[in-house]
């Protein structure tokens, strides 16, 4: 049963648009699947290899201004004399673009985390988002600066008579959900592997690790480098979506949001960013809904954080495996007895 | 017959100075094949920073490491335990997450064939290779004992059995050299009896034992020989009978000979 309950799910999802009319609700779904891949991402870092990325976000914008520049097209003087423009591409290719992109960066930090770890690793991935903003916020000619990419082009796939486009909402949603799906089998295959097993034991004991001759800077940057390029695709979806892109992507919020999807759903476990992310990209809209005033809306938002945090520490998905656990061993315990004492009969 | 048998591990005058604090002062001594030898000392003589140095975690500050005829100074200590020089550790000696079995999976990392596009492709040979390491891992828990705890956390177990999981990761390696740091400490006599015997059947697969050890009874029934450290340098270097009758240890371990009861 096991095995196809996560296919159900997904099944499950894939019907949504068939009967769920109202568009905002469609929206939300979206967004927060969007989210959830970057949350998938994330947790590939943090709850596997073990490293805290607080710059995260720096994968996902990436992703969005070079999905969104490549299909817009650019023209820059680097320095007198020498100009590089690119003609509009196609927006697939862009996101193509965005995924390499994004993983190149993410190179550069896994090979930068070699040298330095824990806190001062969480140090230097917040200051490479703040650099990465700053540098969305200057460099006007390229970035349009706060006045933000507009017009982004939407997703558009084959040509003629059998275009595909995902301008609509329930297209792009089964886009995303695919993507989605994807990413998921990634990193379920990378984790249940040799390579994942070695970021596990880079985790748990890094002495150790080295010991039986893993080369654990050779993993730390493979991490990265999934971990970033996927962050970048689910950055290039959301260019693709809303279709305007300015320097508010980096917001440290965005980081948070990602941060509190995984530990509250469980880092460290393939369902963990999903159920977290569902719980808490869903709150915010179903507050509003609620019509609760905005700033109790952040304050029950927080309490429930803290709540989940306080009571789970490992998360809603570790919590929920031990509880079933426990449940069958007891449940056992209680069947052998009875089992194993026949009562005798005259 | 064994002294015959070529030296695998030759460590030669190794310093390591940490400021100014002499670690280990001109250190020299060497490993032939097959023997089981203990690095004995009192304690901060310097056993585990001679452990550590020959296998890439510490940089000595002058002399030479060899295993077999490749010099170690400067390599990392992957690339040390894939020449099939492996150490285990005094304390933290588990994946403690894990379960034993995924432990031992963990160790027989670099016999794994799979690579990286295998992996996210699930190719013939990702799954070829993982069947293959689970049966690895499989005859390595058996040989170890410890068959039974496969599906347990390694680190809910009694401290005996941890260390045992931390011999099954080395193992996992395929070591031609095993190094183990204090590997009966926290462990009752009858678990250091079945260790011993341990031992003795990891040399008989061919693979040769340095070891460091407090437990003196232990350490003279296991080795065919015994290095002494005391404050950094080697004061004598024997078989167990002479160790126990040599002047100089005696003095090192229990001090001047008149204040002995």
């Amino acid at each position: 049963m096991n095995r196809f309950l996560p296919w159900l799910f997904v099944a499950l999802l894939a019907s949504v648009p068939l009967w769920l009319t109202d568009f905002y609700f469609l929206h939300i779904l979206i967004t927060t699947g969007i989210f959830i891949i970057a949350a998938m991402s994330l947790n590939l870092l943090l709850g596997y290899t073990g490293q805290l990325s607080l710059g995260h976000v720096a994968f996902f914008g990436i992703g969005a201004y070079t999905s969104a520049l490549v299909s817009l097209g650019f023209h820059v003087d680097l320095f007198p004399g020498f100009t590089v423009t690119l003609a509009p591409q196609p927006a697939w290719f862009a996101m193509l673009c965005a995924i390499a992109v994004a993983g190149l960066t993410g190179y550069a930090i896994g090979k930068l985390a070699f040298r330095v770890r824990g806190a001062y690793f969480v140090i230097v991935s917040i200051s490479f988002a703040e650099v990465v903003r700053l540098v969305a916020v200057n460099w006007v000619e390229l970035t349009q600066g706060p006045m933000a990419l507009n017009n982004i082009p939407a997703l558009t796939l084959g040509a003629g008579a059998f275009e595909i486009s995902f301008l609509r909402k329930p297209a792009f949603f089964i886009l995303v959900l695919i993507l989605g799906v994807a990413s998921f089998i990634v990193v379920a295959r990378l984790v249940n592997s040799r390579a994942g097993r070695a970021m596990i034991a880079l985790r748990e004991n890094e002495s150790l690790a080295m010991s039986v001759g893993i080369d654990v800077t050779r993993y730390l940057v493979i991490a990265t480098i999934i971990s970033a390029a996927m962050a970048g695709m689910a950055g290039a979806l959301y260019a693709h979506y809303i279709r305007i892109v300015d320097p508010d992507i980096f917001l440290f919020l965005y980081t948070v949001t990602m941060v509190i999807m995984v530990v509250t759903g469980g880092k460290g476990t393939l369902a963990g960013p999903i159920i977290g992310g569902i719980i808490f990209g869903f709150i915010p809209e179903f507050l509003r809904v609620m019509e609760i005033r905005p700033e109790v809306q952040w304050i029950i938002y927080g309490v429930l954080m803290i709540l989940v945090v306080y009571f789970l520490p490992q998360g809603i998905v570790p919590a929920i495996t031990h509880y079933l656990t426990s449940r069958k061993h007891r449940h056992e315990a209680d069947v052998l007895p009875a089992a194993s004492t026949p009562v005798p009969r005259p | 017959m064994k002294a015959q048998s070529e030296t695998v591990l030759s460590v030669d005058q190794v310093s390591v100075r940490f400021g100014g604090l002499v670690a280990v002062a001109d250190m020299t001594f060497s490993v032939r094949a097959g023997e089981i030898v203990g690095l004995i000392g009192p304690n901060g003589a310097g056993k585990t920073t001679a452990f550590n140095v020959i296998t890439g975690f510490l940089r000595q500050t002058s002399g030479d490491v060899r295993y077999h005829t490749t010099l170690l100074n400067g390599l990392k200590p992957h690339q040390i335990a894939k020449l099939g020089l492996v150490r285990t550790f005094q304390r933290t000696s588990v994946f403690q997450e894990s379960s034993v079995f995924q432990n031992v999976l963990t160790g027989l990392h670099c016999r794994g064939r799979a690579t990286l596009w295998d992996t996210l492709l699930q190719t013939a040979r990702q799954k070829d290779s993982e069947r293959e390491l689970a049966d690895h891992a499989k005859e390595i828990l058996h040989f170890v004992g410890l068959d039974h705890r496969a599906d347990e956390p390694a680190g809910t177990l009694p401290y005996g059995e941890q260390r045992l999981v931390g011999v099954a990761l080395a193992l996992a390696v395929r070591p031609s050299m095993l190094l183990l740091d204090e590997p009966v400490s926290g462990m009752n006599p009858s678990e250091t009896a079945r260790f011993i015997k341990l031992v003795r059947e990891i040399r008989d697969t061919g693979v040769t034992v340095l070891l460091v050890e407090h437990d003196m009874p232990m350490v003279t029934r296991v080795c065919d020989r015994i290095v002494v450290l005391n404050y950094g340098r080697i004061i004598a270097e024997g078989t167990p009978a002479e160790i126990q009758n040599n002047q100089d240890v005696i003095r090192a371990y229990l001090g001047q000979g008149k204040k002995r009861a």
